[in-house]
């Protein structure tokens, strides 16, 4: 029984090791990379367009939306981040209607890689918007007593993030592999198609805990956000 | 009993109480935590999107418990460093 696609290892040269999951990474960019040229290339902005950018846009507007909910006033300058993680996650998990396929998220490093991004991202996003004084000032809120806490929960938030992706992937394709063993053609087929909703929850819960890591970096000392307008209910 | 059966025992045991016990109680919670987000889902439909979002980044939250009950269950059954061990100083002797 594997635990994770790490050990599957197509090529070998001295300590360097090709495996699985850094084979199928380089695929899931590579589609993703290739695609979005693709698409990108020929963009229009009369009312007849193609469907793939129709679909491009419906992603993005989408993202934008949910990052500019959370409170982050520009989503613009967290887009390329926190998108990347969504559609990177949400593709590794698609791409298991392919046969042979295995998620990389389902290797500890890849999500200690992603969630670490998050770790770095986190003070860079916050000094960036609101000056080093006042980002390390945030560590030292409400009290001093706070600081050890407030170091502890960086950490710890950070080790969640890659255990709770890592874990939900691997099981997915754990159960599967154990089902297959016991119940092969019918059981398999239903847990993946299970597999690709979580697959795809734990995406939108990942990126949406990374912006609200950034979000809690970055918008406290003054309101960027324009308190938006109460629903005239009579209207 | 040689070494190496104590520590399969108490592995597998080890491993069959944390799944349990470890996603009892993250269930009550996330049943609990669903339950007050559909009553209030009802109240307010006008707020169903943040209180998705908000139910959404909790249950995710609540789960990563079970999530390392699960993780510390499988590392005893399929990674145990402690089986490793003793089949490395039984290698030796």
């Amino acid at each position: 029984m594997r635990l994770s696609p790490d050990e599957i290892i197509y090529w070998q040269f001295g300590f360097m090791k090709l495996n699985a999951t850094i084979l199928f990474t380089w695929a899931i960019m590579v589609v993703l990379v290739v695609g979005s040229i693709l698409i990108t290339r020929k963009l229009s902005v009369a009312h007849i367009r193609s469907r793939w950018q129709n679909m491009l846009e419906i992603i993005i507007t989408a993202i934008e939306k949910q990052i500019e909910e959370i409170g982050l006033g520009t989503p613009e300058k967290y887009l390329g981040f926190l998108g990347t993680l969504f559609i990177f996650i949400a593709a590794a998990s698609f791409f298991t209607i392919v046969p042979g396929y295995e998620p990389p998220t389902g290797s500890l490093s890849t999500t200690a890689a992603l969630s670490l991004c998050v770790f770095a991202a986190v003070p860079i996003f916050g000094i960036g918007e609101k000056g080093l004084g006042a980002y390390l000032k945030l560590y030292v809120k409400p009290t001093f007593i706070m600081l050890p806490f407030n170091i502890i929960s960086e950490i710890s938030r950070t080790l969640a993030l890659a255990i709770r992706l890592f874990g939900n992937m691997m099981s997915g394709s754990m159960i599967v592999g154990i089902l297959v063993s016991i119940t092969p053609f019918v059981f398999p087929i239903i847990m993946t198609a299970l597999g690709l909703l979580t697959g795809m929850v734990q995406a939108y819960i990942f990126s949406i805990l990374a912006a609200v890591y950034i979000a809690a970096a970055t918008t406290h000392a003054k309101r960027t956000v324009p308190i938006k307008k109460e629903k005239s209910w009579t209207a | 009993m040689d070494s190496m059966t104590i520590i399969a025992i108490v592995s597998i045991i080890t491993a069959g109480f944390a799944i349990t016990i470890g996603t009892m109680a993250p269930a009550f919670g996330e049943g609990k935590a669903v339950s007050t987000a559909l009553t209030s889902l009802a109240q307010q439909p006008d707020a169903s999107s943040t209180i998705t979002r908000t139910l959404f980044v909790g249950l995710a939250m609540i789960e990563s418990t079970a999530i390392y009950c699960f993780v510390v269950a499988m590392i005893l059954i399929f990674a145990n460093p402690f089986w490793n061990s003793a089949i490395a100083q039984a290698a030796g002797k």
